[in-house]
């Protein structure tokens, strides 16, 4: 009881640390979903729009990728960017780059199959119209992601409630450095294992109320949209 | 504006359709040229959409082939068509407009001239701004109509444009559909309605089962028709 109410006066007192850990963690989970929304919705409408053999081999590994376990990708992404690694020249291990690296690997499958299954079933919705429209496939790629633009916000809040939520690939690669890697989750976990569970408890409610407001803002919008465009 | 078309006339030469087992069209030759609208009629079933789907280019013939100009494979730049049920992309009516004529690579500085000029035609010009999807059935049937005009087409393709409005929306797609045909637009429509196609047609065509049981100029047509099926069909007969 003690505890929560320490975390409250931590939160309303504006701890300047604690708001650097804030914004750190939102600009990183924030480029990620940016960057990934920018590979993974292209990805998606091609795949949703272009038969290849072994097209659904694709589509089963784009959605098990969905559940790429973060401490797998923060590995992965660690041995590239270690010195010795094939990226390791560019000295980005340790950093928020790296994280934001880790987290858009991580993003850009939630969104790419999200995508794929919305753009493809707006696809079969509009195929004869778009068809006798005689539109080429960029044109049509194009209008079917215009199209879905409301539905893909829900593929963009699935992705950002990953890389927000997410401890396991970032404390790899970013390393919970003190004022320039720690997030609000590997602050939590930091704490927690150190016994400071005022902290802790302060920067997961944190956390908890920033997910619930960007969802907010995002379906408001949405709701919004879709009344103006039906 | 542009050049002539050379999409017409279009031909069918004992086009077959076959999905599985099912025949849906069958041996079906026939000319579509320009001239007074043509109306194709005929029970639900009677391979009056698929008629039109193949004359339109979007469904291949699975035996037979179709010519257009006297060319096969050609795409439809000069053909438009409005379904039984059209999507309306969600967004505004005129986006909807102006996003067909960007198809039809009319230059973007016409736009707004020729989406005024075309939700003109169609009595929307006050819905503009308005969302597609929000329109009512007929309005977005006159949508439809104006969003297909806006690929200039030689030929327009109807699927049964007024199935599901009321009288005084069906008047308002009939007389948009006049004042097309009076552009020297050829119009093909299907219809199950004998009323419309009385009021419409310039010639008749008529299918029962995926085959022409019946065609020619619509005044001999229902003055005197030579089939049984036709005999059936005008009496109000349940053709089966």
């Amino acid at each position: 009881m003690s505890s929560d109410v320490s975390a409250l006066q931590l939160v309303l007192s504006g701890d300047p640390a604690l708001f650097a850990i804030v914004r750190l963690s939102l600009y990183v989970s924030l480029c990620a979903v940016a960057l990934a929304a920018v590979i993974g919705i292209p990805l998606g409408a091609w795949i949703a729009l272009t038969k290849f053999p072994g097209r659904q081999g694709v589509i089963v590994l784009l959605n098990a990728l969905m559940g790429l376990p973060p401490v797998v990708v923060g590995l992965a992404v660690y041995l590239l960017l270690s010195r010795s690694g094939p990226l390791g020249k560019f000295g980005l291990l340790f950093t928020p780059g790296a994280m934001i690296i880790a987290q858009t690997v991580l993003v850009t499958p939630i969104i790419a199959a999200l995508a794929r299954q919305t753009i493809e079933d707006l696809w079969l919705e509009y195929r004869d119209e778009l068809t006798a429209m005689n539109l080429g496939p960029l044109g049509r790629v194009a209008a079917l992601i215009w199209d879905a633009r409301f539905s893909l916000v829900t593929a963009l809040l699935a992705g950002f409630g990953r890389a927000a939520a997410e401890v396991g690939a970032i404390i790899i690669v970013g390393g919970n450095i003190n004022g320039f890697t720690r997030t609000m989750t590997t602050a939590v976990a930091l704490e927690t294992s150190k016994g400071d569970l005022p902290l802790a408890v302060g920067l997961g409610l944190v956390l908890i109320a920033i997910v619930i407001a960007v969802n907010a803002l995002a379906w408001t919008a949405r709701r919004a949209g879709e009344r103006w465009a039906g | 504006m542009r050049a002539p078309s050379s999409e017409l006339p279009i031909e069918f030469e004992g086009v077959t359709v076959a999905s599985g087992s099912v025949t849906i069209l069958d041996d079906v030759s026939l000319i579509f040229d320009g001239g007074a609208p043509t109306i194709l009629i005929g029970p639900n079933g009677s391979g009056k959409s698929t008629l039109l789907r193949v004359a339109m280019g979007l469904l291949p013939p699975s035996r037979g082939r179709v010519t257009w100009g006297g060319r096969i494979d050609v795409p439809p730049l000069r053909r438009a068509i409005v379904f039984q049920r059209p999507v309306m992309l969600r967004r505004s009516a005129g986006a909807n407009i102006r996003f067909a004529l960007g198809a039809a690579g009319v230059p973007r500085a016409d736009h707004v001239r020729r989406t005024g000029e075309l939700l003109e035609l169609v009595g929307l010009a006050p819905l503009a701004d308005r969302a597609a999807r929000r329109l009512s059935g007929g309005e977005q049937q006159r949508l439809a109509l104006a969003r297909a005009l806006a690929r200039d087409p030689a030929v327009l393709f109807l699927d049964e444009p007024t199935a599901s409005l009321d009288p005084v929306a069906t008047k308002a797609v009939e007389d948009i559909i006049r004042a097309v045909s009076a552009r020297n637009i050829k119009v093909v429509m299907a219809t199950h309605d004998l009323g419309e196609a009385r009021r419409l047609a310039g010639d008749i065509v008529m299918l029962h089962r995926g085959r022409i049981v019946e065609r020619g100029p619509a005044a001999s047509f229902f003055d005197t028709p030579q089939s049984c099926e036709a005999r059936a069909f005008l009496a109000g007969d349940l053709l089966i």
